[in-house]
């Protein structure tokens, strides 16, 4: 437990929308080690993103108490959490989230802006590039996004992510806009990061992406459904069904062309 | 390890995590390339205040041209100049005050000269038409004046050759005359070579050497005439060619053009005892100073000038209005990089700063433009023939104000939309299409 850097104790989340009540997450016990790579699966609508904004000190629990790095940051004010979510967590989004004005240089900076400590106007430039060249583009420092392939906008995202060292680096679906090709190459740039010594978590729908972690905690209904190890989670997971499942109707499909032509 | 840590971070946080150097260079940075890429946006959102400042400041670059010019000419007008004239007053009985009681008497102004401190001299002025004769001419209804010597300097004309009344000419009455060179040329006394000096001129039949010439310059502002031909005789002289009734006024001088307003109270006061007027009684005389002018110019240009500031008042808030829809329309625009900024450590106030900041730009540099734009107004106007705006301007005050307004046009108007930015929720800022 002294090893966790997140602990999660019976976290909710309710929404309320009129009169309705959306639990999106029902009591989440989850402990999260140093240099864990964890995917957090689950069907649509089962909670992750709203785990994910609480990991990522986005949002505050209806109830429940979230320790990062010792800390409870679910008792903390909003201007402390910017704070934690500026030095400590690194996030990633699905659609990048570049500034379109700005080189890939300012944007890895970013963060900076709203950072006391970052140190002179150099150590903030060197700061910036040697997260670009972390991510493989130290050629690409002056390009701007709409310059950049999907792949590289992405890496520009990570660049932006890691810069701080922060204690979690944080991806909700950053593969859902990418092709496979390219999210070979991102997940393969996660793994390098993750090996250098980087907690992180990635929100997912893929199998494939989740292959690529230690650990798969499946969502069901705001609960934790299973928690394993990523082989282990292969063996009990519907993925084995649902590739077989695809083969099928792929074949069906087939056949049905076959008969009209 | 985290222990440790813990401590030192609470240090940072309690020093306010004040927002960096880096923060405003790169805040205004973004503004600057936020206005550069919306340029056509940007400049018509600014044009409110543009032309603002640009109005306001060609007012008052004209106005200061326009005093400059007025003040100068009162200037050699001589601003310690004092007139008392006998006033009936309108809105009392006539008989309470009939003429005998109001026309102005020599002991009056031999009072006001001992009487006010701040008065330095002082000349009674008759005017009484006379016929003029020369060895060689004769004229009918000529202007002459008994005055006092103070006159010279109370009228500010010198005496350009020969010498001016003595006091001994003024107590034995001595049938002496000055005249302006209007007057030699027309009596022709010119003829030995000595400007008239030293000749002898008959006024109504008497016999008067004159002994000098008074320079032609005059106060144009009362009206006088200058280019008429002038006699002037000692008022001691004057006052007995006449008989009965006369119009008869003062001109007096004061210490200096500071003290002329006091000079006029003291001589209000004077006149007011010497008549014997009661507390309630209106005056029965009139006290000219040009102060008075110098002051209802004065009181037109501020006049002229709140004008001029409610103008620009006006297009402020116009202007402001502009601001605010645009800095709104930003904000809406930028929803998600709003959410990517707090995610990333924004806090709230960081937020706000920055949009602050964006809409202060904005207006700041509407108002650099409208001051260049208004400079530019001023320079040409001091190129407009007769327009007497040879001086027009734009003082530094007017720089700093309009620069002051237009950033203070920014932050009021720009709150709304950056306090609207600053409470976005960054989940659903980050969700926002
Ligand atoms: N701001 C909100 N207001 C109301 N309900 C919400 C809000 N955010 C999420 N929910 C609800 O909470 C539940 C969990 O949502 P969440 O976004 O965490 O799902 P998800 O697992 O990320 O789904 P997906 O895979 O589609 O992204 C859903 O039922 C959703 O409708
Ligand atoms: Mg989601």
């Amino acid at each position: 437990m002294s090893d966790s850097i997140i602990q999660l104790r019976g976290i909710a989340k309710v929404y309320r929308v009129g009169v309705e009540t959306i639990h999106a997450l029902r009591g989440v016990d989850l402990d999260i080690g140093r240099n864990e790579m964890v995917a957090i699966m689950g069907s649509s609508g089962s909670g992750k993103s709203t785990l994910m904004n609480m990991l990522g000190c986005l949002d505050r629990p209806t109830s429940g108490e979230y320790m990062l790095g010792g800390r409870l940051v679910s008792a903390m004010k909003t201007d402390e959490l910017a704070l934690i979510r500026n030095e400590e967590i690194g996030f990633v989004f699905q659609s990048f989230e570049l500034l379109a004005r700005q080189s890939a240089l300012e944007n890895v900076e970013l963060p900076l802006m709203y950072s006391s400590t970052a140190g002179g106007f150099r150590a903030r430039r060197e700061r910036a590039l040697s997260a670009l060249q972390r991510v493989g583009l130290g050629n690409r420092v002056d390009h701007r996004p709409n310059q950049l392939s999907g792949g590289q906008k992405q890496r520009v995202a990570i660049a932006r992510a890691i810069l701080n060292n922060p204690k979690i680096l944080m991806a909700d679906e950053p593969t859902g806009n990418l092709d496979s090709a390219t999210t070979a190459e991102i997940l393969a740039l996660f793994t390098r990061i993750y090996r250098e010594g980087q907690t992180i978590i990635i929100v997912t729908h893929e199998n494939d992406v989740a292959a690529h972690c230690q650990r798969v905690v499946r969502l069901r209904d705001g609960r934790i459904l299973s928690d394993l190890s990523a082989e282990e989670d292969f063996e009990v997971s519907p993925y084995v069904e649902e590739a077989r499942a695809t083969q099928r109707r792929r074949a069906a499909a087939e056949e049905a062309t076959e008969a009209t032509t | 390890m985290t222990n440790a840590k813990a401590p030192s971070r609470k240090g940072a946080k309690g020093e306010g995590r004040g927002l960096t150097i880096f923060f405003f260079l790169k805040a205004i940075g973004m503004a600057l390339s936020q206005i550069w890429a919306n340029k056509t946006r940007s400049f018509l959102t600014a044009l409110g205040i543009i032309v603002g400042v640009a109005s306001v400041t060609a007012v008052i670059a004209a106005l200061t041209g326009l005093k400059a010019k007025v003040l100068s000419e009162f200037e050699s007008v001589g601003a310690a100049r004092l007139y008392v004239f006998p006033n009936r007053p309108d809105n009392v009985p006539r008989a309470k005050f009939p003429w005998e009681k109001c026309r102005l008497k020599v002991s009056e102004a031999q009072a006001i000269m001992d009487q006010c401190p701040s008065i330095k001299g002082i000349s009674p002025i008759v005017d009484l038409p006379m016929s003029v004769e020369s060895d060689t001419e004769l004229i009918d209804g000529m202007t002459v004046n008994g005055i006092w010597p103070a006159w010279h300097d109370a009228v500010g004309r010198k005496v350009m050759r020969g010498r001016p009344f003595s006091q001994i000419d003024i107590d034995t009455a001595r049938q002496v005359a000055l005249v302006n060179e209007a007057a030699v040329t027309e009596l022709k006394i010119d003829a030995d070579g000595n400007g008239g000096l030293g000749e002898h001129i008959l006024l109504g039949g008497r016999r008067f050497l004159v002994i000098g010439v008074v320079e032609t310059t005059q106060a144009r502002m009362l009206g006088m005439n200058s280019s008429e031909a002038e006699i002037f005789i000692p008022f001691s002289v004057a006052e007995k060619l006449l008989d009965g009734w006369y119009f008869m006024q003062f001109a007096a001088i004061a210490t200096s053009p500071e003290t002329a307003e006091e000079a006029k109270a003291e001589v209000e006061y004077v006149m007011r005892r010497q008549r014997g007027l009661q507390p309630d009684d209106p005056d029965t005389f009139r006290v000219a100073a040009l102060d008075q002018y110098i002051n209802q110019f004065k009181s037109l240009a501020s006049g002229v000038t709140a004008i001029a500031g409610g103008i620009v008042g006006i297009s402020l808030l116009v202007g402001g209005i502009g601001i605010m829809n645009i800095m709104l329309v930003s904000v809406s625009e930028r929803t998600r990089e709003i959410g990517l900024r707090k995610a990333v450590g924004a806090t709230s106030a960081a937020i706000l700063l920055q949009f602050l900041l964006e809409a202060v730009t904005l207006t700041v540099l509407g108002g650099i433009a409208g001051l260049v734009i208004g400079k530019l107004m001023a320079v040409s106007l001091t190129f407009i023939p007769g327009a007497n705006l040879e001086q027009a301007d734009v003082p530094a005050w007017a720089v700093i104000l309009s620069i002051v307004f237009s950033a203070g046009v920014g932050v009021a108007f720009g709150m709304f939309p950056a306090y609207k930015a600053s409470r976005l929720d960054p989940i659903e800022a980050l969700r926002h299409e």
